[in-house]
């Protein structure tokens, strides 16, 4: 008889019985282990159809293609540049795909994307992990000149932005301020002044230390309506 | 008849010391933990996955554990000098050993993932100590375990089969033996067993009894400690 033995969105830890039975199939951050199937990340228990997962509470963002991220140019070479995407190994953004417009053979590469910018692009193409490459060609995928950026833990992403869109196109209407939120948990935040670019930092915190709690929503209105009557 | 056997610090014999656990100690890594087992405290940092370096170490098939275990200089009696030893190195590899059984890093090739145990505290047991935290501090980092490793040392002390040795009894009596285990106390797997001293197989069976029953009293510790990190701020809301 199959059986589900914790509730859904509920604290789950690794090696903890979340169901019992064949009739549930494991998925991410959980494992069959004979009759029953297991957490094996701390997180929380979601189930969809017939199926299990964790979504997790902390982590590293691994790659994922389709993925749009922010990185950090920490390589410029002959035909392209290596991107720091926040995982183990590095991302190439070859020169096809650095820019809509021509790249002439011998130009300076520099003058595109130059060491320590930042730089939104999407996952092309990965291998079991070790090479990945990035685009820049896209809408929306370009080099960020201005603003500043912050780093969040990757899990939170998902909660920084909220169902379709919902939280983090409030907090975009509360502060002015244009947002991007990469998959890897690099945000950047671009405003007209430094007040409310601090203002969105401070929420993206306050989101990140209760993100596991229900109605978070709410919260963060309340803290965004509270702070714009202070400034 | 002999004389009834009583412990230093007035335990009975299959009683642990009081333990203590929390998550997140070391901000700035993945994931981190500490363990309190009585005066022994030790302190667990999780780095990564990150790329191996140096890179012949790196295995195509999966990802490594790579375990660095010391004790600080002040957190023994005499000061340790400080530096990676042959007791430390030793140590480390065990710590990784008994903790690799629980974790598949098989979907993370060409990566490391880097423990550090330190003990800043030191009253025998610290092993088994850095390994409760260890395990801890994986979790805190989202590093998939079929199950939390726990770990306690138990032996034999002027002929009594006691747990949780502490120093004073480590060094009591005249063949004080000692036994470090640590197990899925679940699935009642020992993923760690050593042994210093003498002991008979009757003896050694009632020991693991006794390990297995405190392991997974520490894993109800262990569970608490990651549960208090989530879970404290929904109730006192």
């Amino acid at each position: 008889m199959s059986k589900l033995l914790v509730e859904e969105r509920n604290l789950v830890i690794p090696g903890q019985e979340v169901a019992t039975g064949i009739d549930y199939l494991p998925s991410v951050g959980t494992a069959r282990e004979g009759e029953n199937i297991i957490a094996t990340r701390v997180g929380l228990l979601t189930l969809k159809g017939r199926v299990l997962k964790v979504i997790p509470l902390r982590g590293k963002y691994i790659p994922k293609v389709g993925d749009t991220v922010i990185g950090r140019i920490s390589d410029v070479g002959m035909s392209g540049w290596r991107v720091n995407i926040g995982w183990a190994f590095v991302a190439s953004l070859r020169l096809a795909e650095a820019s809509e417009r021509f790249i002439p053979r011998d130009a300076d590469l520099t003058n595109y994307f130059d060491v320590g910018e930042y730089v939104a692009c999407k996952i092309t193409r990965t291998t079991v992990s070790r090479y990945i490459d990035v685009t820049a060609k896209g809408p929306g995928l370009r080099k960020l000149d201005t603003g500043r950026i912050i780093k969040c833990d990757s899990s939170k992403v998902p909660r920084i932005i909220g169902k379709k869109g919902s939280m983090i196109s409030m907090l975009k209407e509360a502060s002015d301020c244009r947002i991007m939120v990469g998959q890897n948990g690099i945000v950047w935040i671009s405003g007209q002044d430094s007040d409310k670019e601090l203002l969105v930092e401070k929420t993206i915190r306050l989101i990140e230390e209760r993100s596991h709690e229900h109605g978070l929503t709410d919260v963060v209105s309340k803290y965004l309506e509270d702070n714009k009557q202070n400034g | 008849m002999a004389k009834a056997f009583k412990r230093n610090d007035g335990r009975k014999v299959d009683e642990m010391r009081p333990m203590e656990a929390k998550l997140g100690v070391v901000k700035s890594a993945e994931g981190s933990a500490m363990f309190k087992a009585g005066k022994t405290i030790a302190i667990a940092a999780v780095r990564g996955p990150r790329e191996v370096v140096p890179a012949h170490k790196q295995r195509a098939d999966r990802g490594l554990l790579r375990c660095t275990y010391d004790l600080l200089s002040f957190s023994v009696n005499d000061r340790k000098r400080p530096g990676p030893s042959r007791r430390s190195s030793e140590i480390g590899m065990v710590i990784e050993n008994a903790l690799l059984p629980a974790m598949d890093l098989s979907d993370w090739p060409y990566t490391s993932v880097d423990l550090y145990v330190y003990i800043t505290q030191a009253d025998a047991g610290t092993r088994c100590a850095g390994i409760n935290a260890a395990a801890l501090a994986l979790a805190d980092a989202g590093i998939p375990m079929k199950e939390l490793v726990s770990a306690v040392a138990v032996g034999k002390v002027d002929g009594q089969v006691i747990v949780d040795i502490d120093k004073h009894e480590e060094d009591q009596g005249e063949f004080p033996t000692d036994i470090p285990v640590a197990m899925m106390p679940n699935s009642g797997k020992v993923t760690l067993l050593q042994l210093d001293g003498k002991i008979t197989k009757d003896e050694l069976n009632s020991a693991l009894k006794l390990a297995e029953k405190s392991c997974k009293e520490i894993q109800e510790v262990q569970k608490q400690a990651i549960r208090a990190k989530y879970v404290s701020k929904e109730e006192s809301k």
